[in-house]
């Protein structure tokens, strides 16, 4: 692939990874690859914004030669420390040695701190700019967003935001822009990454967003350090960080279980009949043979998570416990939930994990439904009626 | 007086120490704290904490 033009002056020079499936080590699941994105621009001075991971460093260097000579590089903007937007700075720094390289503080300290060079940093803080001649850099510290040194840098002339790991997807493309490829593709990519990555700072999210709208801003182009370019309407990401930071769910159910022998998968299809019943909607997921950031990018707009396992080892199944860590590190807004599952005898499974939805900050809203071995008639209706009762708790 | 740790971050806010970068004299009590007070090292707000 080829540099790309985005508009006058800001060119993507970034790398696309097409075979990549596992990201973070083996933490993510990459099903579509992703793309590291820099960006280029050129003015009387020449600023790089980040860079790519390390193994791309040539292919970036390659498309910079495509627009300019890498040499004529003032500036690299380092909006984030992680290293696959930060892994090529030593390699363009090799062709421009005298750059000067622009970060937050923390920005230089976590630089430093993985490659261990003392580069020539600029510490940069919220509101200040930095001239290229015509065009006009400015930053905006985004601590937490996703890292304490993460910073957005905004071109005020084209009105363009480049805010690294904010409003990105892992979504490896030859398309570069949001009118380019299948929007329902390109939101559910942004909702995993934001569910995955950006949970635990909602809170954040949604004051950084209100503060962006409070300055009136305008913003034409979001570009991020991951995936599709939004140009067509970057206000519809902007919605949907807005709805995702402050908890808003659509009003569905999820029943995640996993079983041994089929107990609590006959439970599970019980609570599932009675949710439906109540004409919720309600999606049935075993956790076992589900990507697990698939579960994670659902429970986001979920209301109600139903969460069951058999009783092993006086635990839950590791499927299920993968979750509850989620939901423990990733703290949901806004959400409601109940336990339910078989046991043959000490029968710890159901109170554990309502337990550890509580401690997630889920509200329980339903005492958790244990049943003994093999469920008989009786026990299916009343998992039943607690998937009915589920629902019309959820309709108050 | 009991500590109290930043859900989003992890800072511990601990009332021996205050927070006197932000005029949060030493011995103040979280609950003492202004409502508009905020995490100092990630800026989330008051009831982002839990106590310890």
């Amino acid at each position: 692939m080829k540099a790309v033009k985005i508009i006058d002056g800001l060119y993507w020079v970034g790398a696309v990874d097409y075979d990549v499936r596992l990201f973070h080590g083996f933490h993510l699941t990459t099903p579509r690859g992703t793309t590291y994105n820099a960006y280029l621009i050129i003015d009387d001075r020449i600023a790089l914004v980040d860079t790519v991971y390390g193994p791309f460093a040539g292919e970036m260097i390659e498309k910079i030669r495509e627009v300019i000579d890498p040499k004529k590089i003032d500036y690299v903007i380092a909006n984030h420390v992680e290293t696959d937007h930060s892994g090529a700075i030593k390699d363009i720094l090799k062709y421009c040695p005298r750059a000067k390289v622009f970060c937050t503080q923390r920005g230089q300290e976590g630089l430093f701190k993985h490659y261990f060079e003392n580069w020539n940093f600029q510490t940069v803080k919220t509101g200040e700019t930095l001239s290229l001649g015509k065009k006009t850099l400015q930053f905006f510290e985004a601590p937490y967003l996703h890292w304490p040194d993460s910073m957005f840098t905004y071109i005020q002339e084209d009105a363009v935001l480049l805010p690294n790991d904010a409003f990105g997807q892992h979504y490896g493309t030859s398309e570069r822009f949001d009118d380019e490829v299948p929007e329902y593709v390109l939101m559910s990519e942004a909702q995993k990454y934001y569910a995955n990555i950006l949970t635990p700072f909602s809170v954040l999210v949604a004051k950084k967003l209100q503060e962006i709208k409070e300055m009136n801003l305008p913003i034409k182009i979001i570009a991020p350090s991951h995936g599709i370019i939004w140009r067509k309407n970057p206000q519809k990401i902007i919605t949907a960080y807005q709805q995702w930071a402050n908890g808003q769910n659509d009003g569905s159910v999820l029943v995640i279980y996993d079983s041994m022998w089929k107990s609590t998968e006959s439970i599970a299809r019980q609570i599932l009949e009675g949710i439906l019943s109540e004409n919720i909607p309600v999606k049935l997921i075993r956790s076992a043979v589900t990507d697990r950031c698939e579960v994670v990018k659902d429970i986001l707009t979920a209301r109600a998570l139903v969460i069951g396992s058999s009783t092993v080892n006086r635990g839950v199944l590791p499927s299920v416990s993968s979750i509850l860590d989620e939901l423990e590190g990733l703290r949901f807004r806004n959400k409601v939930g109940t336990a339910f599952g078989s046991y043959g005898w000490s029968g710890e499974g159901p109170g554990l994990i309502a337990e550890r939805m509580k401690k997630a900050g889920l509200e329980i809203i339903a005492e958790p439904l244990k049943i003994k071995w093999v469920p008989d008639e009786p026990e299916l209706k009343a998992s039943y009626q607690f998937g009915q009762k589920i629902g019309q708790l959820l309709k108050k | 007086m009991d500590k109290y740790k930043c859900t989003v971050c992890g800072y511990v806010y601990d009332p021996e120490k205050g927070d006197p970068e932000n005029n949060i004299s030493p011995k103040t009590s979280f609950e003492q704290l202004p409502a508009d007070w905020v995490c100092p090292e990630c800026g989330a707000p008051k009831d982002m904490f839990e106590k310890m």
